[in-house]
């Protein structure tokens, strides 16, 4: 068990680093750093004034000694515009002594993003708050409700209310979050369409509509109105996948020897399901709700965008949309990790729970 | 003139239909008459899940074929008065011959929502099923001897697997359709006086564009070997066929100058290819090692038949349900991606119908004028839907073997 751990750590860790080189190639390209130059010097500088921009802050550099140098296993060099020393740790206020040699990710330090104007670190922080929050409120809703429909479903295998239920689980996978996201928001957050009108004609609603289509307030404070939309489009969409897995585990376990051995002896249906089935069939649903964390992660920056709610995926969308090149690279990182180490979580916990697999 | 009433409406869009609903009733009619002799295909219509996925497929697959006759107006077309008005609102100054109303109403550039919904799911279906096909191109070519031979070849090509498959999708999205990326990159003059530029998204197109041209090598080769005359009129016929097609779509660079390929469409399919290409790989090779065990692939290999013919002609064909399936599937997953790239922006220009774009227009002035993201986020679920229900179906009917 403990080689076998070691060993998927050692491949993750390897995978992250291809992962980040990969970034950190692409957002380096050499277009990227002319935009930058000019944002960050002047619109109206030349080709060659962008080229010594360029070549005075170590932007030039081969590719790998930049990687290494933002990775922090390369010392960082210093480079001087005019009178001014630089280094990849300068920031205003700080003189260069108190800065280390390496300035990398290893050392904790991400960067400084152009447009929030503040510390990688930091922003990436705040903004991971907020959006956990949100993944928590999404997995509230969608785990309990997908293990409900897809073990109600799963039970009695073909009946009707297996069909009725698989039919809703395909349903909502068709329903990407920028679809179900319109939908619930005509449908609950228009005052002009839906049903907040005819709910604040009968007056049982105070307000003009039922919940608000923007999540921009629940930053500060989390309320019903402005959070229930964002958690549903998330959840519906995740709810889908979770339940048919859930189903055929469920239906698989119910057709077992052991379960007809019971079943002979007279327990009755809902012993046979709460305490024989259930634990058995919740394996394979552990695993696919971990790896179900990377998927959500899409879903969060659609969201975010859609109901202007400013957590990790609106930041991703800032940082690439205004080319900020550190902020993105440390986004990245922080994606990368959350795949990686949920895969990790998911391969170990399946080992773990399923005692019927020995790993060699 | 007044505005339509919502039975109108209806009324008025199953007119314009017309020719869909005449499509649907043939093709039904002639597939249910001859459904004991169509194999897999007519047994779908014995379940009712499948019927009602493939009746919506077959709705917006004849909707994008007879696209030009249900539209009502050009879907660039913008009419003045006519901004964010609701469905069923008359057009404003209409010519004698024009169409009088918008059916589903104006966008917020006056353009008639119906028209560029209809005109929408032609770009979805040409780019979802097409993209989805070279993903499977690629994920068999390489999935196939990887799960067949094992080895080093199989760690290094699933490592790579695994490495894109960790990538968040939105991530690579926002790195690989960008307008700066098709510029980075030096130019090379190439026949023709066209210029090829060295992007990252260029040089994948011709790496991932290969592997058709490829597959279809290696399938006639280890099949016909042994028939000189039918091997080369095969392997000729597809190196001139695929190198005309390869060259037009993979360099821009046609010498008859037919096929071409904007790089604003191919930075978008290559992307979409790249993304769906390692979750088939790694079903195809799964494929691969268990069907590898069977009687029949002894035989074969006892027989003295090469390792090509026996991943290409003894397990593929066996493998067929299963990847049936995830083709109808991963054709809904597709267009969910190619909606994600219009949502944000990415990729086609911001006027064009697809429907991922015109949500994203939409989406702007939702809480007051529903309709413009409302109807493409509906046309797009209903086709998601009825793939995912044929999917459903088909899986159904190819277990009961």
């Amino acid at each position: 068990m403990g080689r076998f751990i070691l060993r998927r750590t050692g491949v993750m860790l390897l995978t992250a680093l291809c992962l980040t080189f990969i970034v950190f190639f692409m957002t380096n390209l050499h277009p990227n750093l002319e935009k930058l130059a000019k944002t960050e010097g002047n619109m109206r500088m030349t080709d060659e004034q962008v080229e010594s921009w360029l070549v005075n802050r170590g932007y030039t550099q081969n590719v790998f000694v930049k990687y290494g140098q933002w990775l922090g296993v390369m010392p960082s060099p210093r480079f001087e515009v005019g009178e001014e020393v630089y280094t990849r740790c300068s920031r205003p206020g700080v003189s260069l002594e108190e800065t280390g040699r390496f300035c990398g990710v290893l050392q904790g330090n991400f960067g400084f993003s152009t447009v929030f104007k503040g510390e990688v670190s930091e922003i990436i922080a705040k903004r991971l708050s907020l959006t956990g929050w949100l993944m928590l409120f999404v997995l509230i809703v969608m785990v309990p409700m997908a293990l409900v429909i897809g073990i109600l479903a799963g039970m009695r295998e073909g009946s009707r209310t297996d069909r009725s239920l698989s039919t809703f689980a395909i349903a909502t996978t068709a329903t990407p979050e920028y679809v179900s996201g319109v939908i619930f928001v005509v449908l609950f957050a228009s005052s002009r369409t839906g049903l907040s009108p005819i709910l604040h004609e009968w007056g049982w609603i105070e307000k003009k509509t039922m919940f608000k289509g923007l999540a921009s307030t629940a930053a500060n404070d989390i309320t019903l109105a402005n959070f229930t939309l964002p958690v549903m489009a998330l959840a519906l969409y995740g709810v889908g996948y979770i339940a048919r897995m859930t189903r055929a585990s469920m239906a698989e376990v119910m057709t077992a020897q052991y379960i007809r051995t019971a079943r002979l002896k007279g327990v009755s249906f809902r012993n046979i399901v709460l305490k024989h089935a259930l634990r058995n069939a919740l394996i394979a649903p552990f695993t696919v709700i971990m790896l179900q964390i990377p998927w959500l992660l899409t879903g969060v920056v659609i969201v975010e965008t859609l109901f202007n709610y400013k957590g990790f995926g609106w930041t991703l969308v800032q940082a690439a949309g205004n080319n900020d090149i550190e902020l993105l690279l440390g986004v990245s990182v922080v994606a990368v990790l959350v795949v990686l180490v949920t895969q990790l979580i998911s391969d170990i916990g399946y080992v773990f729970l399923n005692p019927r697999i020995r790993v060699s | 003139m007044e505005a339509l009433t919502s039975l109108q409406i209806i009324g008025y869009v199953f007119l314009q239909f017309i020719p869909v609903w005449v499509g649907m009733l043939v093709i039904f009619a002639l597939s249910i008459m001859t459904k004991n002799r169509t194999g897999l295909y007519g047994r779908l219509f014995d379940s009712p899940i499948g019927m009602v996925g493939f009746a919506l497929v077959l709705f917006w697959v004849l909707t994008a074929i007879f696209a030009d006759a249900i539209m009502t107006h050009a879907p660039l077309e913008t009419a003045s008065g006519m901004k964010n008005k609701l469905p069923g609102t008359p057009l404003r100054g209409a010519a004698e011959g024009d169409f009088q109303w918008y059916l589903f109403g104006g966008d917020n550039l006056a353009r008639d929502v119906f028209s560029r919904m209809v005109a929408g799911s032609r770009i979805v279906l040409v780019i979802a099923p097409a993209a989805t096909l070279f993903a499977f191109m690629v994920g068999i070519t390489l999935g196939l001897p990887a799960g067949y031979f094992g080895g080093r070849a199989d760690t290094i090509l699933s490592f790579l697997a695994n490495l894109v498959l960790a990538f968040p999708v939105i991530l690579l999205f926002y790195l690989l359709v960008t307008p700066e990326i098709r510029a980075a990159g030096a130019e090379i003059r190439i026949w023709g006086g066209n210029i090829w530029v060295t992007s990252i998204p260029n040089i994948l197109a011709a790496i991932l564009f290969l592997f058709p041209i490829l597959f279809l090598l290696i399938l006639f080769q280890s099949r016909f070997f042994t028939r000189p005359m039918l091997r080369n009129i095969l392997i000729a016929g597809t190196l001139l066929v695929g190198a005309w097609m390869y060259s037009g779509l993979a360099f821009n660079a046609d010498p008859l100058g037919l096929l071409g390929m904007d790089p604003n469409l191919l930075n978008i399919f290559v992307s979409v290819v790249f993304v769906n290409s390692p979750t088939v790989f790694r079903i195809v090779r799964g494929l691969a090692l268990d069907i590898q065990t069977r009687d029949y692939v002894a035989a074969a290999q006892t027989r003295g038949e090469g390792p090509w013919y026996i991943m290409l002609w003894e397990i593929l064909p066996n493998a067929r349900g299963p990847l049936i399936v995830d083709f109808c599937l991963r054709i809904g997953y597709t267009t969910i991606l190619l909606g994600t790239l219009g949502f944000f922006g990415l990729g086609l220009s911001p006027e064009s119908p697809d429907w991922g774009s015109t949500i994203n227009e939409g989406r702007k002035l939702l809480t007051l004028y529903p309709h413009p993201a409302l109807i493409p986020a509906l046309a797009l679920m209903s086709m998601v839907l009825g793939l995912n229900l044929l999917a459903d179906g088909l899986r159904e009917q190819s277990l009961k073997d």
